[in-house]
């Protein structure tokens, strides 16, 4: 095995695979994709609190167009998504938008559109009964939702939002293709810039992927067997 | 946008529209091999992640949560970049004689897949009765014939649902291998788009594509859903 795996380039460049440029330049690396994927989770669990409530609508003027929303980014590629924003953004706005802002753009809706699916779910699974017993007491159908049915539904949501946070650690890779240069697109500079050890950077990336989205897989775990128990006594 | 002229002639005759197709047509290639690879592989590892013997068992499930946790982009990279050495000379030359990008990309989509759909296809095996398999280990069946002929047909029509799925992320994951240069869907859209700058008549007819894809894989398994697991009965 002796001389087959090279890993100076890894400590050769380490800081550079971890902070990009950061503190004298942008952030870059590992600090920025855990950056795109932070931010774009708190923006998508709201984008899929309002999605999932909004298709849980009585009416149907509301739920039909919201529901072809979400079906609609679920059936595309996220590549695609981002390469719509990529296009699209600049020309709605009217402005150049920075790479990383189409990214979490694109990141928010796409995963928006996977989120309202487990806010779904969660509100289903509370028995109809508290619903209409929290009616029966007084409560407007809205009052009902957000005081009695959410506070219980977002309890058992969250092992499911840990597992899109996950998703989102993994997705945040596809900003390389506009640029952007978190882990993945470092990876590749270091890589044509060295030309000589590519099998050492891309198993030394997937393992950083690897810890942090096992730590957070094995959290969800953790959690749902809390959740679980809970339920149980 | 006022300004912007539409001209959906681009995408609908002529040569961009056949580099649509044929992007499509390796899409689908893309995708068809990958779903057959991924299953028969996942299959096996559910086999292995179940098994009696430690070693399997655990080699299965470091696998699993390797495979799982770790970007599809990424697996792409390394199998493109990096694989050459780790494979034995006489694979890498191999390799290089068939359309290396291709092969690439369809052994990072299979790995990636394959890992998804063992934890599905486990998943169906354990809501099976474990009396079913006792029932079926004292009738005289050997572990392997028991899976074989009582536990995995069950399970696998349990399954069918979630594998459909993960079908339909492994289509949809394919447009990543546009990123080592695999000439699919996504790739054609993005060449229309610098040819042409018709970027929104070129990525709306792609994403249609895309859509019609999973709209009618959607259907099969409704289909399916209706018609096996809760059946009608007369």
């Amino acid at each position: 095995m002796d001389g087959l795996f090279d890993f100076q380039v890894i400590t050769n460049n380490f800081t550079y695979f971890m902070v990009g440029r950061y503190p004298e330049g942008p952030l870059g690396g590992l600090g920025l994709t855990l950056y795109l994927a932070a931010v774009s989770c708190i923006l998508s669990f709201f984008g899929g609190l309002i999605l999932g409530l909004l298709s849980l609508s009585r009416h149907a003027a509301i739920r039909y167009p919201v529901n072809l929303f979400i079906n609609t980014f679920r059936g595309m590629p996220l590549l695609m998504v981002i390469f719509w924003m990529y296009f699209l953004l600049p020309a709605l706005l009217g402005k150049t938008v920075p790479e990383s802002r189409t990214v979490i753009m694109g990141l928010t809706i796409f995963t928006s559109a996977y989120m309202s699916q487990i806010v779904i779910a969660g509100i289903k699974g509370i028995p109809k009964g508290q619903t209409e017993a929290a009616i029966s007491t007084g409560l407007k159908p809205w009052q009902a939702m957000v005081y009695v049915v959410l506070p219980q539904g977002l309890r058992n949501m969250i092992p499911s939002f840990v597992n899109q946070f996950v998703s989102l650690i993994k997705d945040t890779s596809l900003a390389f293709i506009v640029g952007v240069s978190e882990l993945t697109h470092v990876a590749t500079q270091v890589n044509n810039r060295t030309m000589s050890s590519p099998t050492e950077i891309f198993i030394f990336i997937a393992v950083v992927y690897f810890l942090i989205c096992y730590a957070f897989t094995t959290l969800s775990r953790w959690l749902e067997g809390r959740l679980a128990w809970r339920k149980a006594i | 946008m006022l300004s912007y002229q539409f001209d959906w002639s681009v995408v609908t005759t002529g040569k961009y529209f056949e580099w649509l197709v044929s992007g499509l047509g390796l899409t689908l290639q893309l995708s068809a091999a990958g779903i057959v690879l991924s299953f028969l592989l996942g299959l096996l590892i559910a086999v292995l992640r179940m098994s009696h013997f430690g070693p399997l068992r655990w080699f299965a499930h470091v696998y699993l949560e390797f495979f799982r946790n770790t970007p599809l982009l990424v697996q792409i990279f390394f199998w493109y970049f990096g694989s050459y050495k780790l494979l034995p000379m006489a694979v890498n030359e191999w390799l290089n004689s068939t359309n290396f990008e291709f092969a690439a990309a369809l052994i990072a989509l299979t790995i990636y897949t394959s890992a998804f759909i063992a934890e599905d296809i486990r998943s169906g095996v354990l809501s099976i009765p474990k009396e079913q398999m006792e029932a079926a280990r004292s009738a005289g069946f050997s572990y392997i014939r028991s899976m074989q002929y009582i536990i995995l047909p069950q399970a696998v029509r349990i399954t069918v649902p979630p594998l459909i799925n993960q079908f339909l992320n492994l289509a949809k994951n394919s447009s990543l291998a546009m990123t080592i240069g695999v000439m699919e869907l996504t790739y054609q859209a993005r060449q229309v788009e610098s040819y042409t700058f018709k970027g929104f008549e070129a990525f709306t007819a792609a994403t249609l594509v895309y859509l019609v894809l999973s709209v009618v894989i959607t259907a099969l398994m409704d289909q399916y859903n209706n018609r096996v697991l809760n059946p009608q009965r007369g």
